[in-house]
């Protein structure tokens, strides 16, 4: 049976349609989520998508994190279910307390949008499971505010725990402590990532396929898991 | 009635990369004696009824401040005061 991977819409949401359209390319069926509605309609994971949530007021994720398809994924993630949170998603995870930490403005202030090489540390979660320990991949990022910082004691959590998930490589594009681009949950089913996979999911459009791993990753971990 | 704020700051140990942006342009303002600016944000509340500073705390932890980054601090403040006449 094809998986169904929801993809959540908020008010601001950008990326919804690319990250549907990455699931459909990756051999899923992308199933549409609305943030005012806390069914999640059977799907077997969900991806956060990119963009401006309720237009980034407060900060970024904060008023996302209490739509009411939040309340639903909080309490499905704390079960296994897979989330995938990408750019402004990897904030509401963080606001929401289902990734520790907090992505702060870029240090030099600028909106960053370039592909960018990613070195993936943790090969162990949900959506990264059909890469190597170490592989290079090319993805582009665009973000203002990408800063992740944590204090030392978490970021030391985190690398002790193998839960940093992929580092920028070469140049970090905002100042991220640690060239931190991507970090899991203990349980390894909840991750968050600035830069953004679906957008390297086609030659036509992307500077690689790169991002395809990160969905289909999480076909091969439903594959795999009891149902 | 009484309206409370909230001030919410970033934490001194987190960059604060749009204060410092401000600090370097005063300069070209001709103003040298300044060390530091930190930006943050105030927001302020009117309860329905008398103004409840616990549960302004609450919404502060809650929502308005991220404890990972950010302090906050409660005060009240007479809610007839018009904005101009704080400074």
């Amino acid at each position: 049976m094809t998986a169904r991977v929801g993809v959540v819409t908020f008010p601001g949401s950008l990326d919804d349609g690319d990250a549907a359209r990455a699931v459909r390319i990756a051999g899923a069926q992308p199933v549409r989520l609305w943030h005012g509605d806390p069914e999640l309609h059977g799907v077997d994971a969900v991806v956060l998508p990119g963009g401006f949530s309720y237009g980034d007021y407060l900060r970024c994720g904060a008023i996302a994190r209490f739509a009411p398809v939040m309340e639903t994924i909080v309490d499905a993630a704390a079960g296994g279910l897979p989330v995938l949170g990408i750019c402004n998603g990897f904030q509401i995870l963080c606001e929401a307390h289902l990734l520790p930490g907090a992505l702060t403005r870029n240090q030099h202030l600028h909106f960053r949008n370039r592909d960018q090489i990613l070195r993936i540390e943790s090969a162990g979660t949900a959506w990264t499971n059909v890469f190597q320990p170490g592989q290079e991949v090319l993805i582009p990022v665009k973000n203002g505010e990408g800063c992740y910082v944590a204090d030392p004691a978490t970021l030391d959590a985190l690398e002790a725990e193998g839960r940093v998930v992929a580092r920028y490589v070469g140049v970090n594009p905002n100042g991220s402590q640690r060239d931190i681009a991507a970090i899991t949950n203990p349980a390894g089913n909840v991750v968050g990532i600035m830069p953004h996979p679906e957008h390297a999911v086609e030659a036509l459009t992307g500077p690689s396929l790169d991002g395809l791993g990160f969905f289909t990753s999480v076909l091969k971990h439903l594959v795999g898991a009891p149902a | 009635m009484p309206r409370v704020v909230v001030d919410v700051m970033l934490k001194p140990e987190i960059l604060d990369p749009q204060g410092q942006a401000v600090a370097n342009a005063l300069p070209r303002l001709g103003v040298n004696d300044v060390a530091s600016v930190r930006i943050g944000r105030r927001i302020e509340i009117d309860f329905t009824g008398e103004p409840d500073l616990d549960r302004a705390r609450e919404i502060a932890d809650k929502l308005l401040a991220n404890p990972v980054i950010e302090d906050f601090t409660v005060h009240l403040v007479e809610a007839d005061e018009p904005a101009e006449a704080r400074s």
